[in-house]
């Protein structure tokens, strides 16, 4: 009953999108370099008692900044609304939206079911073809309001601009503290927009660069513990923290294979780093680069056959492409500069980098094979970028320059669209580096 | 009296906080390597031989290296010279050799060049006859400077390799 509900909705919404083709879609075309945002109106979802009311307004509130936040969607001011009061029993009075220019209106209702559970049911409208887009309902334990609406935001980025959405993920960090000479450094995670805060280490062991893994709940990160630099693995749920092998030098830049299955990383012993992959299941480790060189900061392509790194084999640190055996070494960095910290795009097209020139840091983009490079951030200092899921939004953190009494060098965290607009801060609790992605949240 | 007593604990506290000022111009003038060596202000009295207090007063605990580079210049090669030396002497002591960068670099990077600048130091260090198991490596990248201003002058304070007695001498 419920699933044929909320199935009807989209049907519905198919078939008056068949039904007048000649009407043009509306829909928001991201590839392209700057986008007006789409004036879009996100009412609050219409409660039946005090407390589902609240929920609801929370719920439009989280939806709404979560689209304002893609610089996509320009949320109306709800103080322009000339229909205030929206039921899900009648349609929108679309002429009152056209007024105020909302090109898409938000309305949603929540209630509380027998079994105490929330129902949060939504659709979103076209304002000018007067259809419906999408039509959605849920139903989640109370305290989980916040990731619905994520989800929500997804179906509404989703629908419009026919990617998939983003904000039903988490960022794990390194938040930093204290004193420069010795920084306390602690693993946090937090939703993407900031929210859902909480460290997951004591800040007792120095730990640096954390990374999703893109099937379960566990994070690959480097760890200093008992003076001794080494990879692990960090399982959300548990708390567990788990050593990774058990090599005879410094572990570090681990980062999980496409499948989830193995961690790459480097090691090095006698100064020399080189690169190995170690099954997670088996154990087996493989060796893939062989070169005197520091080889790190390994990443795969999505489709596992590829690695792209950093290497100073050539002279200086560039970025090279290996096949997944170890083979087949090409190097893409051609520009003037240093070039560190490859990661390959969920889409597969692209590896976003630091770049390093005159003095200056760089977030650039460029094709696999090392062309149509872009540098999209620059500063004293940024570095570590990380892909949003879709492969539209990457996050890195901004250093300051140190004052010469210690003082200065704040550091944070900041997303900006692959086209190099909307720059944006992620604000968190304290300093803040070594962002990573998750996948959307299982 | 209560009052007096503060004020004599403020001017011993003044004073202390003067004698360490001369410290912030870097050379082989102590402040610890990583974590657990901490900040050695110099005192007065000579230091007991064979600690890390004597190494860095009378001997020199880090050698420095320019941008991105890992060999060893020759004013690097001397302190080592004199390390050795002082190792032979102190022949049951254990060290540790950090390997430490400037923050121009990324981390992951930094991470494999400290490593690098760490065994610099060890490979010189054993050549002149020390034993190599008396030696361990650790590299903390650009996570531990010690001079601050994001400058040339801090940079190059910053790109260094330390040595810490871990284990006592005699």
């Amino acid at each position: 009953m419920r699933r044929t509900l909320h199935l009807a909705g989209i049907v519905l919404g198919l078939m008056a999108w068949l039904i007048c083709p000649a009407v043009a879609e509306l829909r928001i075309d991201i590839t392209r370099g700057t986008v007006e945002p789409l004036p879009i109106a996100v009412t609050g979802f219409a409660g039946s008692d005090a407390e589902t009311s609240r929920v609801g307004r929370d719920i439009a509130w989280v939806v709404a900044a979560d689209l304002a936040r893609s610089g996509l969607f320009r949320p109306l001011d709800s103080r322009a609304f000339l229909q205030t009061a929206l039921t899900m029993d009648t349609l929108p009075r679309f002429g009152d939206w056209r007024v105020i220019n909302a090109q898409a209106v938000v309305q949603g209702r929540t209630q509380k079911a027998d079994d105490g559970r929330l129902r949060v049911e939504f659709r979103l409208w076209d304002v000018f073809a007067e259809q419906q887009m999408v039509g959605l309902a849920y139903y989640t334990i109370p305290s989980n309001w916040r990731r619905v609406a994520h989800i929500i935001s997804d179906a509404i980025y989703k629908r419009i601009t026919g990617e998939e959405g983003y904000f039903d993920t988490r960022i794990v960090y390194i938040a930093e503290s204290g004193s420069h000479k010795v920084r306390v450094k602690r693993l946090a995670i937090m939703d993407q927009d900031g929210e859902n805060h909480r460290f997951l280490t004591d800040g007792a062991d120095l730990v640096l660069t954390p990374r999703f893994s893109p099937t379960l709940q566990e994070i690959t990160y480097m760890s200093y513990y008992g003076d001794v630099p080494r990879v692990y693995i960090f399982n959300i749920d548990t708390g567990r923290q788990e050593v990774l092998g058990d090599f005879p030098g410094m572990t570090y830049a681990p980062r999980f294979t496409p499948d989830g299955k193995s961690v790459v990383m480097s090691m090095a012993k006698d100064g020399n780093s080189e690169v190995y992959v170690m099954n997670l299941r088996t154990r087996m480790v493989k060796r893939l680069t062989h070169n005197s060189a520091i080889d790190t900061s390994p990443s795969y392509s999505p489709d596992g056959r590829q690695v792209v790194f950093n290497s100073d084999r050539g002279g200086s640190q560039q970025l090279y492409v290996m096949d997944a055996d170890g083979g087949n070494v090409r190097r893409i960095s051609f520009g003037k500069g240093r070039y560190g910290t490859p990661v390959w795009s969920p889409r597969g097209d692209l590896v976003a980098f630091t770049k390093m020139s005159k003095g200056r840091f760089f977030i650039g983009i460029m094709y696999t094979d090392g062309t149509g490079e872009r540098l999209l951030a620059e500063d004293f200092n940024v570095e570590a970028p990380t892909w949003s899921p879709n492969g539209r939004v990457l996050m890195y953190f901004r250093k300051q320059r140190t004052n010469k009494d210690g003082s200065g060098g704040r550091s944070r965290l900041y997303s900006i669209d692959l086209t190099g607009h909307n720059e944006r801060e992620i604000v968190t609790p304290v300093d803040a580096s070594d962002p990573a992605w998750s996948p959307l949240n299982p | 009296m209560r009052f007096k007593i503060i004020g004599m604990f403020a001017a011993v506290a003044l004073l202390a906080a003067c004698e360490t000022v001369p410290e912030d111009t870097g050379g082989t003038a102590g402040g610890g390597g990583a974590a657990k060596a901490g900040d050695q202000a110099s005192k007065a009295a000579a230091p007991a031989p064979g600690t890390q207090e004597d190494l860095v007063v009378n001997v020199g605990d880090r050698v420095f290296f320019d941008l991105d580079e890992y060999n060893l210049k020759a004013s690097a090669q001397a302190t080592l010279q004199n390390q050795a030396a002082w190792l032979k002497r102190y022949s049951s002591a254990t060290i540790t050799i950090e390997g430490h960068c400037d923050e121009r670099g990324t981390r992951e990077y930094n991470l494999g060049l400290g490593e690098r600048r760490a065994n610099s130091a060890k490979d010189y260090l054993v050549s002149l006859g020390v034993s190599s198991n008396r030696i361990k490596t650790v590299s903390y990248g650009k996570e531990r400077p010690i001079a601050f201003g994001s400058n040339e002058v801090a940079w190059s304070q910053n790109r260094r390799s330390v040595t810490v007695i871990a284990g006592a001498g005699s």
